[in-house]
């Protein structure tokens, strides 16, 4: 169970950061845009995008400020640290290999 | 750099606490908001479009808390809430706390005083600029590792050397100071131009020596020490250019040395003055034979280790001694860091008690340990019941430990009160027994010691308490009824008990054994009778200087009639060289009818004492042989000296020494022995025996040549006087005497020889007080320990010894019952403690701070062995006592 959850949690932490790469975005926001560009695939639950989010700040990859949003209201908005572009990038590396290297287990095997 | 990142945003989420929590509240209800107008906007009904937001989002509250852990305040949460909840539950049982904070405090505060005493003795630098460069300097000969240097080798030691920034020479020297109030001795030395630089010391007023004050034919200039500036000039600037007279002769005043320079390497005292070497004007400066007692300090250059520096002296002194053979063949040069040099001789001595101040500690913490394991029984249940609720059993240990280190907090804290007290009354009492004894104080350093050992007994004590009722299974506790697994529990009390009477026994055999040294040295008999005999300085007026030898033989003359015939003195007797336990002077000399060695160093060495006729009947000391000097044996009489059976027995074994000659060293008269005397303890009571320069030498002052008499009056000279009561009432007449004789006589430092041998002794009595002090607080904390288990074991067998005595057990019955406990546990304890003690005492030998006694003695052993069952017996008897009393009807229907 606690494995699990280890594990997903991780991979949201690279959603995240891939998402907020281009532009600040609010919680709200940065679930939908998962939902929408892995095209309803991947459902990330609301709620936990903020301790997600928390940690990452608290670890100094991600900061927030608060600013109006799209519908006119006081909203948090997430930008990455130089710390977090860096690890985005080596996450998504990691990320990378891992996948080929599950892929090609896949289709040898 | 994220770990960085994260304490410092921990640090900032715990100041700013209700600002964050308010943040997140908005932004999640932002996030409901946000998604119940797109659901609004799709087209679902308000109500179901509320639902769906809620829905989505999940737990707020879960959501909210599992944030916080983001923050990195969970851990501080609980153990907050930790500390509350041990707060309260310290509260609910304040005798409990009260005794556990008190033992503790007892403990920490020894452990405190002590270290800030190692703090401020061995660890700190001394309070000089770089002071790991500096080093003391001397000439090591056959017989003596630090001996004096002469002036002239000096001189060359400090042209020639690579490896020292800057050298200088110190002597020692009691000035008498007239013409400002009423004449008196100050403590002063003579330095040559370098000293203050080798020191990195500036003057607080005016300026240091120059090399041109310390030329021959240079103005008389001096500098003062910031105590007399204050005291005698009222601290005034316009001090300097002023004249003060010192021994006769107009100095001028040229600077004030700092407050915080107070040097005692060469003077028990600080000094008040210093003036420049060549103003001395001693003949011996310009003789390589002569050191004079002149002492080195160096600062060797950045980056020179100490072996270097020392190698490099040597090179120096080897060519010395080509150069010179007749005065320095067989001299090289050492070199000691000049804190071992100060603080050398107490080293072995605190060690030793910081070792023995531990075990105390340890001791408090073992009771302190047993007393939270008695609680623990009354707090079963809470952990069953937290345990049933969830709580985990690092969770139980958390809790636990938490409490005993709150415990710990508060005795470290009562007991650094208790130290800073202690520690200003302990040197206030003992002020000489100590160097660098102002320099103790609760630095930086004393307090995180402090905080350390607080923390780390904390945990110690309490952890077996914590594992202890953590390890308890749930489902027995709540079987048991609260009683909890008594058995495991006495097993473990009673081998808390026996490790305490352990390590008590240790102490007191420590304390036993250096108890057993101090009776042994004050038996030992210095050669002489100490019972008084007053011993004191004195320096010659000034009009004295330049008298002719008859003149200085004159005054001798009075100075004796005058002390003589003072009402309560019965023997009077100048001294020079030469003083038991106060005063060193050795000569050498070699037997008349062989050729003289080529060398001093090849020559054979004595002590050397220059006394008066009436020396021998005052100090006591036996006549074996021949005879003793009389008035008779004066400047025109054949040359005689008395020699001590040591000597005797050296040089002339199976023979008669009496009219054998001897020929000392720098004298062209053979000198006849005409007597033979009882040798005297000149290195203390408990060194004599080791050292290796033991044989003494006797001359009469009277039959010194014109050339010695002249130099008297400018080094001054000690006098022993013999009284027909307490010596100590004999001071003021002395002084009032001398007064009428001449006005200006300076005498100075009084002391009776049972003071002098008593203060040999300082730092041994010194350590034996304390280690006794610790070991009769590890004796009261083992046999309170001991009580408390005992009784408590009376408190739970109540019923179990109603039920006996009902069945018609008899006093005895039950009394053995209850002492067999005790009896076994003291028992084990002792047999542990000796066996400990055996390996333990012997590093107490091994620092050589026993005397007399070995290190296993058994007469001490047995003794604190019995001491401690006694004591540890009558612990038991109040609690067995106790249980006799019980009714059995009472203690049937408790139940």
């Amino acid at each position: 169970m606690d494995h699990k959850t280890e594990i997903l949690q991780g991979t949201l932490d690279l959603l995240i950061l891939k998402t907020i790469a281009l532009e600040p975005l609010h919680g709200w926001a940065i679930g939908q845009r998962i939902q929408q560009i892995s095209k309803d695939v991947l459902q990330v639950q609301q709620g936990s995008l903020y301790p997600a989010l928390h940690r990452l700040e608290h670890r100094g990859l991600v900061k927030s400020d608060w600013g109006p949003s799209e519908n006119n209201r006081r909203a948090k908005f997430y930008s990455l640290t130089k710390a977090g572009r860096k690890q985005l990038e080596t996450e998504r590396a990691t990320w990378e290999r891992l996948s080929t290297a599950i892929a090609q287990i896949l289709e040898t095997a | 750099m994220q770990w960085l990142s994260a304490i410092v945003n921990s640090f900032r989420s715990l100041l700013a606490r209700r600002r964050e929590e308010q943040a997140l509240s908005e932004e999640v209800e932002f996030h409901i908001q946000r998604q119940l107008e797109q659901n609004l906007s799709a087209g679902m009904p308000p109500d179901e479009a509320r639902y769906a937001a809620l829905r989505a989002f999940g737990s707020s509250a879960a959501v909210r808390e599992e944030t916080r852990d983001a923050w990195g305040l969970r851990s501080f949460d609980v153990w907050r809430q930790d500390l509350r909840y041990g707060i309260r539950m310290l509260g609910k049982n304040p005798s409990l706390a009260a005794i556990a904070i008190l033992t503790l405090a007892l403990g920490i505060s020894a452990n405190t005083a002590l270290f800030s005493i190692v703090n401020g003795v061995l660890l700190n630098p001394l309070p000089l600029p770089q002071p790991d460069q500096l080093v003391t300097l001397h000439e090591s000969k056959p017989n003596f590792q630090t001996g004096a240097i002469p002036y002239l080798n000096f001189l060359d030691w400090q042209s020639q050397n690579r490896t020292f920034s800057s050298m200088a020479l110190a002597k020692g020297f009691a000035f008498s100071f007239t013409g400002l109030g009423e004449p008196e001795q100050l403590r002063g030395l003579w330095v040559t131009a370098s000293f203050f630089g080798t020191f990195q010391v500036a003057p607080v007023l005016g300026r240091d020596f120059t090399p041109s004050d310390d030329q021959a034919g240079a103005a008389p200039v001096v500098m003062i020490s910031a105590g007399l500036w204050k005291r005698k000039f009222g601290g005034a600037r316009d001090v300097l250019g002023k004249t003060m007279t010192l021994d006769g002769r107009n100095f001028t005043i040229v600077g004030v040395v700092p407050e915080t320079f107070d040097l005692r390497v060469w003077n028990d005292q600080a000094s008040a003055v210093y003036a420049p070497m060549r103003q001395w004007g001693h003949p011996g400066l310009q003789n390589r034979l002569a050191a004079l007692g002149l002492h080195g300090i160096g600062r060797i250059k950045p980056g020179v280790t100490l072996e270097q520096a020392k190698a490099d002296l040597e090179r120096i002194a080897a060519n010395l001694a080509a150069a010179y053979p007749d005065a320095n063949r067989g001299t090289t040069a050492n070199v000691v860091p000049l804190k071992q040099s100060i603080v050398g001789d107490v080293r072995p001595f605190l060690l030793v008690l910081l070792g023995a101040v531990g075990l105390v500690l340890l001791i408090a913490c073992v009771n302190v340990a047993n007393l939270l394991l008695a609680r623990s029984t009354s707090r079963t249940r809470e952990f069953a019941i937290r345990a049933a609720l969830g709580a985990g059993r690092r969770r139980v240990i958390r809790q636990l430990l938490t409490e005993s280190v709150l415990l710990a907090m508060a005795g470290g804290a009562l007991g650094l009160l208790l130290a800073w007290w202690g520690t200003q009354a302990g040197l206030a009492a003992l002020p000489t027994a100590l160097p660098r004894a102002s320099e103790i104080r609760l630095d930086g350093r004393v307090l995180i010691f402090v905080a350390a050992i607080s923390l780390l007994s904390g945990i110690l004590f309490g952890l077996a308490p914590a594992l202890k009722t953590s390890r308890a299974q749930l489902h027995d506790l709540l079987k048991e009824g609260g009683r909890g697994s008594s058995a495991a529990r006495h097993r473990a009390q009673g081998t808390l008990v026996v490790v305490e009477v352990a390590l008590a026994l240790v102490l007191l055999a420590g304390a036993g054994l250096m108890l057993r040294t101090l009776a042994q040295l004050w038996k030992v008999d210095p050669g002489f009778d100490s019972r008084n005999v007053l011993a004191f300085g004195l320096s010659f007026p000034p009009s004295l200087m330049k008298a002719s030898p008859a003149a200085v033989r004159g005054y001798v003359r009075d100075l004796d009639e005058k002390m003589k015939s003072t009402p309560g003195v019965q023997s009077v007797s100048l001294s020079w060289g030469a003083f038991p336990m106060l005063a060193e002077d050795d000569w050498t000399f070699w037997l008349d009818g062989q050729p003289k060695p080529q060398s001093e160093s090849e020559m054979d060495w004595a002590l050397h004492y220059v006394v008066e006729p009436d020396y021998l009947r005052l100090m006591r000391i036996p006549l074996e042989r021949g005879r003793f000097f009389t008035n008779q044996d004066d400047e025109r009489s054949p040359y005689v000296v008395v020699v001590d059976d040591v000597l005797a027995s050296k040089f002339f074994p199976n023979q008669d020494p009496i009219g054998r000659r001897i020929r000392l060293n720098g004298d062209d008269r053979p000198a006849v022995i005409i007597g033979v005397v009882g040798h005297v303890k000149q290195w203390g009571l408990d060194s004599d025996d080791q050292n290796t320069l033991r044989a003494q030498l006797y001359e009469s002052l009277r039959q010194h040549d014109d050339g010695a008499m002249t130099i008297l009056p400018t080094v001054g000279a000690g006098v022993a006087v013999r009284t027909a009561g307490g010596p100590g009432g004999m001071i003021d007449p002395l002084r009032h005497s001398l007064h009428q004789l001449n006005a200006e006589q300076v005498v100075y430092n009084f002391e009776t020889m049972d003071q002098i041998i008593s203060e040999s002794l300082a730092a041994r009595r010194f350590s034996m007080i304390l280690l006794g002090a610790f070991a009769a607080l590890a004796l009261l904390l083992a046999s309170v320990g001991i009580y408390g288990v005992t009784s408590y074991l009376v408190g739970q067998r109540t019923q179990e010894i109603g039920i006996r005595v009902a069945l018609g057990a008899q006093r005895r019955d039950v009394l053995r019952l209850v002492l067999s406990d005790g009896v076994r546990m003291t028992l084990i304890g002792v047999t542990m403690g000796i066996l400990a003690a055996f390996g333990l005492t012997r590093f107490l030998a091994r620092y050589s701070l026993l005397f007399g006694v070995s290190a296993t003695d058994p007469l001490t052993f047995a003794g604190v062995a019995l001491l401690l069952a006694a004591v540890a017996l009558a612990a038991c008897y109040i609690p067995a006592r106790r249980a006799l009393r019980v009714d059995p009807i009472v203690a049937l229907r408790y139940e």
